[in-house]
Formats: C-alpha cells, structure tokens, sequence
C-alpha cells in the first residue's frame, strides 16, 4: 500500500473512534505541554538570571575570606577574618586591571524613623562602590571620601527602605534615622533597582561609609568582601590573576600554603547560576518526560486493543493481498498519527500554558530546539510503542483472523 | 472434450494436509488432485469435518500442503513465501465470503476498491473506475457510496462479490457465499454467478447445501479428506427461473 492510502487508511480508522483516539492523545497532549512548559520555565529562568547578572556588572569581581569549601566542610571562622583593609589599600594601590574597589562589611537589623521601622541591611563601602554596581543617586548625592576618613555617620537609603520610613513621601534628605541606635544622616536615595531572579528586594538597603559600619556597628577590623572592578570584561582573568598574587603578598602566603581568600568574578556567577538552572531545568524535565513515557504506554495499550478487535479486518485484509509489512504499517502509522497529532495539540497547550505561566509572574522563553524535540519524541512514541501492537497484527494467520468472531 | 482444451486455471497433485494437535496428527486432507479449467463453475460439497475448509485454504493460497504441489494458473504455490502468497491472492483470486466482511462504516465504492489498495499498478483514479464497473457488473450501479452498514444482506453480498470481481481474478472462491442470505436472496445471488459464469468467469463456490450443485457446471464432493465424487453437471438448472417461480412474498 502506498503512503498515501496509508494515512488515509489510518485517519479514517482514529475518526471512526473519535473518542477513544482523543483519549490516547491526551497522554501524549499533557506530556508534551509539560515538558515544554517546564523548558519554557526552565529557559525563561536561566534568561532572566543572566541578564539579572549582567545588570549588575559584568566586570565585577568579587572577593572573599577563607577558600572555598573543602569536601563539603565549613571552613573554621578564624580562616574568615582573612581580609583586612590593608588588602584593600594594596589593591588600590598595585592593582594595574583593576579600576574600582570597594571594601564591603555588613550587618542587618532594624531602623527607625520616628514611629516607623524596618528591618534591612546596612553595607558599610567605600566611594566606589556605586560605579561598581552600577547605582545611579536619584535624590541626593553619594558620601564623600571626607566621610569615610571621620567615619561619618552618613547613609544612602535604598527606594524601599525610604518608602517604610517616610510613608508620607516627605524628603528624606538631611534627616536622621537610627540603625541599632546609631543616629545616621540621609544624605542620598538611591534609584530603584527592582527585585532580582531570585526575589530579593535590592532596593531593601543603607549604604554607609565602610569605616563607620566597622567602627560604630560591628566593631571589627576585618571585612566581609571586597568588590573589584576589572577594566574591561574580557580582562577579568587577568585580574583575577593579578589580585591573587597581590593578596597572597599581602598575606604572606608561603608557596606550599593555599589561598586563604576566594575570587569569584560575576562572569563565572553567571555560568555558575546558568549551569544550576541548567540542572534545574533537565530534572523538571525528565519529571514531565515520564509522563511521556505513561502516555506511550496508553498508546500501545489501545493500538493492542484496536488490533484485537480489528482481527477480522486484518485477515479480511490479508486475503485480498494485503503482506504482514502491509499490516504492520497500516498499524503503525496509525499509532504515529495518534502520537503526533497529540503531539502537535501538546505544543499549542504547551503554548498556552508558558503564555499563563509567564502571566503568572514566572519569567518564560520557549526555546525552539524544545518544540523539534517534541516532534521527534512523539515520532519516536509512535513508533516505538505502537511496533508491537502492529507486529502481533502482521503476524496474524489469516484463516484464522477472517474467521474470528 | 472440449474442456481439455480450455485452459487449465487450477491443479491439484495429490495434496496432503496434516495438522498435529497435541500428540495427535490429522489428516484433514488426504491426497487430492484435480483439475480445474477456465469458465468452470464447480461446488465443492461435504460435510462439517470433510475436510472442504482445509482445501479452501489451500486453493486461496492462504494455506500451504504438507505434500504434493498446488498450481494456481501454472503457479506452484506449495514453496512460496507468505509475502509472495499475498500478492499472489491479490492478483489471481477473489473471495467470496459467508459473512461478506466489508470494512464497517465504509461505502461500496471503497470496499470494492480494497484489493487494488494492494496493487501498485493501480493510481487513484484507476482503483475507482474499475471499483465503480465492478458495482456496475453486479446491479450496484446506484448504491455506490452507501455504507456497508446502511445495506441489506444482498446488497453486502453483492458488494463482497464486486469486491471478488475488481481485480480480475483466475478464479472466483466463494465460501458458503449464500449461507446467511434467505432463499430469496440466496437465488439473486445465485444468479449473480450464473451471470459471471456465462461470462466466462471460473467460480468455485464452497457449500454443504446440495441444492447449489444443481446450478452448477461440475460438482465434487469430498469425505474424509478424499474427493469421493466429481461429476459433470448434465442438466443446469437455471436460477433466474427459480427465483421466478419462488412464491412472492406477502406482507402478513
């Protein structure tokens, strides 16, 4: 039989079991809808995150206390006072790719203004800190070098921290706010930057002089961080390389002794976070490729049955000529209908369903690769689970089938 | 005689066909031969258990003997493939079957056009003119595209029949063919082969109701997995008489 009277053959025999067929289909219809919505979600998330990152600077180059971990064990917390300013001023003062670099301490707790309080973040940083980050002041201006030297007790507030403590909207600018009873002047409001990929607010923050938080708040000498940033992006590497070298100089790091500090550069961040959704995105997406596989199996179940009540045809079938390859087609290709017709509803249930997610508030992009991936999947359900059913048909005797009641 | 002369459509050299059940083995054919010539029409008649099913098998190439050798229009059969069989069936042979099996909520036209579905020779357009002669040939000119379940047990029959006819076979296997018909029906379908008879057509109609020999050219009868009788038909009876002379039914 030549394809075309197959497809024939085969659609007319899903219309003459129009619900049955239907049924069949679903499986496959949900299974599809679910992986692409999970890659949809999956790649949406991934997107979002990288440009999140890059948002915040792709040069930026990140510096920490103590190494990484070692074999899953926290290191001891003496190995985190690691970093002192004396680092800082080294850096500052030897480092050729590097152009900003601020200091970083921190600390949470509660501020208040008048009858208002909330509870946020204080960063102590030095002058740099904002071009760095890319912050832009919208009200104000940032604090000076004077005031770090007086380890002046002046602050920039974030959008949400100024929304909680001035509901009224008056100007903050010049007034006094306490954080842990420490009396801060506003001197600047900083622009809104939104909630990043992973719902933190960033507009939930004090900005102060590194030398009052450590002085006045903490009372440490160490820092938390040291935030670095590289001329150029592509010359991260060097930098790094060139700030490992200062450090380990300013530490007195002998040859044989590891780093007592970690490097992260925003760009290595980014391929971190971006191989973590990756991992994200294959395990949601196995999870809804199972349903594929349950969906295969209810389509081999039903070609099973269909064959089973189809035996008077086949053999009817067969003795007008029509070859075991004959049969197993007509089966087959009937089981690929099935499967890609499901499959092609799944893709436009997919769609609809990513285009409800992304209202949802979920960040989507429905990759394109996904939609071909579907379309060989389904194929290859098709095939591979409708083989049997449609074997066991083209095995049939005829005499035997023709004379099946 | 003039039948040595015709062609010789079907042979049969001393075919045997065992089945094993269990530990057992039957003998459901025991050594037949014959001969069959072109534009014969020949009953095959015998009791359930004779062993007339087993040879139906074998002259519809759907079945292969255990020994002897089986020609089909000049063609051995007994060491073909299955595949090879098929297209055999496709081209030489039509069947007829008790029960019609047509395709269900199919019309006529495409039932008929079933067998060419097999035969690549045939395009479209050359499946549906042949498909729509055939109806024509069997007085369905009208009934083309309803559909096998819309039809009376005639109608289906003749359909099954059309089915038979499309692809010009050697030979004609009707199987009961009249078996679930009422004797009215069962007349017009016999004058159907009749027709096709007087037209050359090589039928062998496979029954146990002796009244169907009398309409035929040549009779055997089998028992025990032997042909026990063949015989020429001296007097044929004709069927369009009979139907004319059935008393007309009246509605009560």
């Amino acid at each position: 039989m030549n394809f075309t009277n197959l497809i024939k053959v085969a659609l007319k025999s899903i219309a003459s079991n129009k619900f049955r067929s239907f049924l069949s289909m679903l499986g496959i219809i949900i299974g599809v809808a679910a992986v692409i919505i999970m890659m949809a979600i999956g790649q949406g998330s991934k997107e979002s995150v990288r440009k999140n990152i890059s948002q915040m600077g792709t040069n930026i180059i990140m510096i920490r206390p103590g190494s990484d971990m070692r074999g899953g064990v926290r290191q001891d917390p003496s190995a985190m006072q690691t970093l002192k300013i004396e680092d800082y001023r080294s850096i500052q003062q030897n480092a050729q790719y590097i152009t900003h670099v601020s200091p970083e301490v921190s600390s949470s707790g509660q501020v208040i203004y008048g009858a208002h309080n909330t509870s946020t973040s204080i960063y102590g940083e030095s002058t740099d800190y904002l071009t760095i980050k890319q912050w832009k002041v919208e009200d104000g201006m940032m604090f000076t070098e004077e005031d770090i030297n007086k380890s002046a007790k002046v602050c920039l507030i974030g959008k949400t921290v100024a929304k909680e403590l001035f509901p009224e909207g008056g100007d903050p600018i010049g007034k006094t706010i306490r954080f842990k009873s420490i009396p801060f002047r506003i001197v600047g409001v900083l622009k809104s930057k939104g909630y990043n990929t992973f719902g933190m607010d960033q507009d939930n923050l004090i900005i102060a002089p590194y030398t009052t938080v450590m002085k006045r708040i903490l009372a440490q000498t160490y820092l938390g961080t040291i935030n670095c940033s590289a001329i150029t992006e592509e010359m991260t590497d060097q930098a790094i390389e060139e700030l490992t070298k200062i450090l380990r100089t300013s530490h007195k790091l002998k040859e044989h002794e590891k780093d007592n500090f970690t490097i992260r550069s925003q760009q290595e961040m980014m391929d971190t976070m971006s191989s973590t959704m990756d991992t994200i995105t294959v395990i949601l997406v196995v999870a809804a490729a199972f349903s594929l596989l349950v969906a295969g199996i209810g389509i081999m179940n039903i070609m099973l049955v269909s064959v089973t009540e189809r035996t008077k045809e086949i053999g009817l079938r067969m003795s007008v000529g029509a070859r075991g390859i004959d049969i197993c087609n007509q089966f087959l290709v009937e089981s690929i209908a099935i499967s890609i017709t499901g499959g092609v509803l799944g893709v436009a249930v997919g769609y609809l369903g990513t285009l409800v997610c992304g209202a949802l508030g979920f960040p989507t992009s429905i990759p394109m690769w996904s939609i071909m991936v579907s379309f060989v999947v389904c194929t290859l359900i098709g095939v591979g689970f409708g083989y049997f059913p449609a074997r066991k048909a083209a095995k049939m005797n005829p005499i035997e089938a023709i004379r099946y009641e | 005689m003039e039948e040595k002369q015709k062609k010789v459509v079907i042979e049969l050299d001393n075919v045997r066909r065992d089945f094993v059940v269990g530990e057992e083995t039957v003998h459901a054919l025991r050594g037949i031969s014959f001969k069959i010539h072109e534009g014969e029409f020949v009953t095959i008649m015998g009791t359930s258990g004779s062993g007339k099913s087993t040879l139906l098998n074998q002259l519809g190439c759907l079945d292969t003997p255990t020994s002897g050798e089986y020609y089909l229009d000049g063609i051995a059969v007994s060491t073909m493939r299955k595949s090879q069989r098929a297209k055999l069936r496709n081209r030489k042979i039509g069947f007829v079957f008790q029960n019609y099996n047509l395709l269900p909520k199919t019309s006529a036209v495409e039932n008929v056009e079933l067998p060419l579905m097999y035969n690549s020779a045939y395009n479209a357009r050359q499946r549906r003119e042949a498909a729509e002669a055939a109806l024509h040939a069997v007085g369905l000119g009208n009934r083309m595209n309803h559909l096998s379940n819309q039809m009376s047990g005639g109608q289906m029959q003749r359909v099954a029949i059309a089915r038979a006819l499309v692809n010009n076979p050697a030979v004609i296997l009707a199987d009961e063919a009249t078996g679930n018909l009422d004797t009215r029906t069962s007349f017009e379908v016999l004058v159907l082969f009749q027709k096709l008879h007087a037209e050359g057509r090589t039928i062998i109609f496979v029954t146990h109701n002796p009244e169907i020999a009398q309409y035929s050219s040549r009779n055997i009868t089998l028992r025990d997995g032997k042909v026990r009788e063949d015989v020429l038909n001296p007097k044929i009876l004709s069927a369009a008489e009979a139907l004319a002379n059935l008393p007309i039914p009246q509605d009560e």
